[in-house]
């Protein structure tokens, strides 16, 4: 991508000011439905900060599978678990967030004297528009390994996904003691792991 | 550094600053988050951090190769398989437990 310089960095500015506020926004909102869809923010962010790095395809790769599948599946997933509940207190906890703060903090320091004290060094010119090609050229050469490899990883985690989170159907009736061939009734199902009873 | 962004280009070193904000704040949400879908999507932060760590590394100083390109495409790869099952058994848990109060979960605990 050819645009001026100034653009570029006013773009680079907006953006990371989107991902930054978007990331505190995440994890310090109280309501997890706000800070789910801040997240999908972060995610469209990132994506433009990918096409900044003349990234196209990246960026195309990140909104279709960060913002249309991870952060829907997210949506989803706070619609089923979104049960009103009162946190029980724990005691400390004001400090136990201003210690894992302090540690955070003490990381970032760390990163930041890294990115600032090593002499980074200058690469060749990047080759823009050409990069979806090159990627294209990489995954059926020197990284055919790894790409068919992701395709089995993403058939075991579909799979494991499945039998993770279907629910356990009974194959017999419950009333009459036949064979039901539906197949689709469902055990009536206490917890058994919880330590007080469900209201 | 502050001498590329007066000049109006943007230097290696502002990616990685933005990706060092981002992965801090996401390992604070991770420690201190009360609900588990919480916990997963400052998870998801952090693996954008390092995303973006990559590209710009891919960018600036692997131009030509942009390997740095090649494996955050397997990252996004792997980040959505870890979404797809780590909110599967943050289901079948709710299931069991009724919760999603991370502070509860402690089934493994001595």
């Amino acid at each position: 991508m050819t645009i001026a310089a100034s653009t570029q960095l006013i773009c680079f500015l907006v953006l990371s000011f989107v991902v930054v506020l978007g990331a505190l926004g995440v994890v310090l909102l109280s309501n997890i439905v706000y800070s789910a869809f801040l997240l999908g923010g972060v995610f469209l962010a990132v994506a433009g900060l990918y096409l900044l790095l003349n990234a196209s395809f990246v960026a195309a790769a990140q909104v279709l599978v960060y913002v249309g599948a991870v952060n829907v599946l997210i949506l989803f997933a706070i619609m089923l678990v979104n049960k009103k509940e009162d946190l029980a207190p724990i005691p400390g906890i004001t400090l136990r967030r201003l210690l894992s703060g302090g540690v955070c903090a003490g990381l970032f320091a760390l990163l930041t004297r890294v990115v600032l004290t090593t002499p980074w060094a200058e690469g060749p010119e990047p080759i823009g528009e050409e990069a979806t090609i090159r990627i294209g050229e990489h995954l059926f050469t020197d990284y055919l390994l790894p790409f068919e490899l992701a395709s089995v990883l993403l058939l075991m985690a579909m799979i494991g996904a499945i039998v993770l989170a279907r629910r356990d159907v009974q194959a017999v009736d419950p009333g009459t003691g036949e064979l039901a061939d539906q197949g689709l009734i469902e055990k009536a199902r206490t917890p058994l792991l919880v330590d007080q009873p469900p209201s | 550094m502050i001498s590329d962004l007066l000049s109006g280009s943007v230097p290696l070193e502002a990616y990685l600053l933005v990706a060092a904000v981002l992965f801090c704040t996401g390992v604070w949400g991770l420690i201190n988050s009360r609900n588990a879908v919480r916990v997963l999507m400052s998870i998801e932060l952090m693996l954008n951090a390092v995303n973006i760590n990559l590209m710009a590394f891919s960018s600036y100083v692997d131009g030509q190769l942009i390997r740095g390109q090649i494996f955050s495409v397997f990252v996004i790869t792997v980040a959505a398989a870890e979404a797809a099952v780590g909110l599967a058994i943050l289901l079948s848990l709710y299931r069991n437990r009724v919760t999603v109060d991370m502070e509860r979960f402690n089934l493994l605990r001595w």
